[in-house]
């Protein structure tokens, strides 16, 4: 097959339990039993997860909350690090933020733009460039020359992913982000994805919606109890997922 | 190379922010980033010049030359506890170098102190002095100096304060003694003999006292100079390090 964009082998990851990040007043008084903790308790959200996405694949990823979904973008992203294993990434990475994130409430919606395109990965100039663009899809109007803290949540989600919709990713990483905005914008949304798909970027989508993994996804890993429970093609692999 | 940009870029846009959110493109903010320096000037003039009756030539000037520069560090320092935290959202998301986000703090405070040097002109202009054509090279060198100290402490509380929460409120009391600690409400010339040692012993003394040095007399000292410089590198350095073995875990911890 086509040439390889991510690549997990046998990866590892846990996080330090809560009880671990406490002040530092109760660890100088727990002193010795909190050296131990931070040896020890850690839990483990990945054990071992092998798998591929080809160039140009769209790939979905589903299972249960707190499964280690997020964790797999974050891998992949390469804003966390495996235990132990190896996460190879060929490409670009642009990761879709949620909501509101690397947005200012205080900015106007123009300046947003450039906050979060800069923050994307893009350089300034690139951002103004594609400025006008970024506003007609967005459709916010007058509204781009407000502040940020007067806009719906549902013009918060058309900013976020108008910047994204111009943002030439070769990999996308898409937690989860498509359930806001009207019907009239959500159908845009998609309609870009598969533009996106289309011209060959490679897609990786996190949702607990079966309808949309299914119209954009060509495969679909499903986890589950730390492992990779199947992978396969988007409607076998939701067959068995819905019918488990 | 085109990553580089794009790090160059995000400092300037991160930095831009703060600066528009904290001006909202009026004169009021400007008032407002110099009126707490300037209040704490005044306090401290009626407690020692007014009160107490402190021996000293130009008082309140003294102390203007002095606050306005701390007044960047502290607000760096107190800062940086919650840097990393209220960006959680975009550390957890996006690569990039987190180190990123306390500098734009730092530098943001810098502008500040920047645009409040005029005031410090001001001052000496009421107490019939001048600025001194040393400043030209003495305020950029003093600048890089305070920005590298500022920085390294700012690194390492930024970065700690994710695995021990509470350093927040150990820092505003470590700000605090500091301040005391460093010559800046009294001259170092007034520090008795015994304890003048202890100064050397203090980061922030030296930059602080060429600061006023510089401001005052239009000098700078180069013993002072030396050490405040060699203080911030070595802060800097320990900052930088802490930072570096710390800054793969940020994204786990948020």
């Amino acid at each position: 097959m086509s040439e390889k964009a991510i690549v997990f082998d046998r990866v590892s990851k846990s996080y330090p339990r809560y009880h671990q990040i406490m002040g530092i007043k109760n660890f100088l008084f727990h002193l010795p039993t909190a050296i131990r903790s931070l040896k020890n308790a850690r839990y483990e959200v990945l054990n071992g997860i092998s798998f591929e996405v080809y160039r140009g694949e769209s790939f979905g990823i589903i299972g249960r909350n707190g499964v280690g979904k997020s964790t797999t973008l974050g891998l992949i992203a390469g804003v966390l690090r495996p235990d132990s294993g190896r996460v190879i990434v060929n490409g670009r990475i642009s990761p879709l933020l949620e909501l509101g994130g690397g947005f200012h409430p205080e900015l106007t919606g123009r300046e947003n733009i450039i906050l979060n395109g800069v923050l994307l990965g893009m350089t300034r100039a690139e951002v103004l460039k594609r400025m006008d663009e970024i506003i007609e899809f967005s459709e916010l109007g007058e509204f781009i020359d407000q502040p940020l803290r007067t806009y719906s949540s549902g013009m918060y989600a058309r900013l976020g992913f108008s910047v994204i919709a111009h943002l030439d990713p070769e990999i996308l990483l898409i937690d989860e982000v498509l359930a806001v905005g009207d019907i009239g914008f959500q159908k845009k949304c998609l309609d870009k994805m598969l533009g996106f798909k289309r011209m060959g970027v490679t897609i990786v989508f996190v949702s607990h919606s079966m309808g949309d993994i299914e119209k954009i996804c060509d495969r679909v890993m499903w986890l589950e109890d730390k492992r990779v429970r199947e992978v396969n093609e988007s409607k076998k692999v939701i067959t068995d997922y819905i019918n488990r | 190379m085109r990553r580089l940009q794009n790090y160059r870029d995000l400092l300037i846009v991160l930095t831009q922010k703060e600066l528009k959110v904290r001006y909202k493109n009026n004169i009021l903010g400007y008032l407002w980033s110099i009126a707490n320096p300037l209040a704490f000037a005044f306090v401290f003039f009626i407690a020692f010049k007014v009160v107490m009756k402190i021996q000293m030539e130009d008082y309140a000037l003294f102390l203007i030359s002095g606050l306005f520069p701390w007044q960047w560090f502290a607000n760096s320092v107190t800062e940086s506890p919650t840097v990393f935290l209220g960006n959680a959202s975009i550390i957890k998301k996006v690569n990039f170098p987190r180190g990123i986000i306390p500098l734009t703090i730092v530098l943001q405070d810098m502008i500040h102190f920047i645009l409040s040097v005029p005031v410090i002109v001001l001052f000496l202009i009421i107490y019939h002095k001048a600025p001194s054509i040393s400043w030209a090279y003495g305020i950029p060198l003093l600048l890089l100096i305070q920005l590298l100290l500022t920085y390294g402490v700012s690194l390492i509380i930024s970065s700690i304060n994710l695995f021990f929460r509470d350093i927040k409120h150990l820092t505003v009391i470590l700000v605090t003694l500091l301040f005391y600690l460093t010559p800046i409400i009294y001259p170092e010339t007034m520090v008795p003999e015994r304890y003048k040692q202890l100064i050397n012993l203090n980061p922030m003394a030296p930059l602080m006292i060429s600061w006023r040095g510089l401001f005052l007399r239009g000098g700078l000292d180069p013993p002072y100079l030396l050490s405040s410089f060699i203080y911030s590198i070595l802060i800097f350095m320990c900052g930088y390090i802490i930072y570096r073995r710390l800054s793969w875990r940020f994204a786990e911890v948020l």
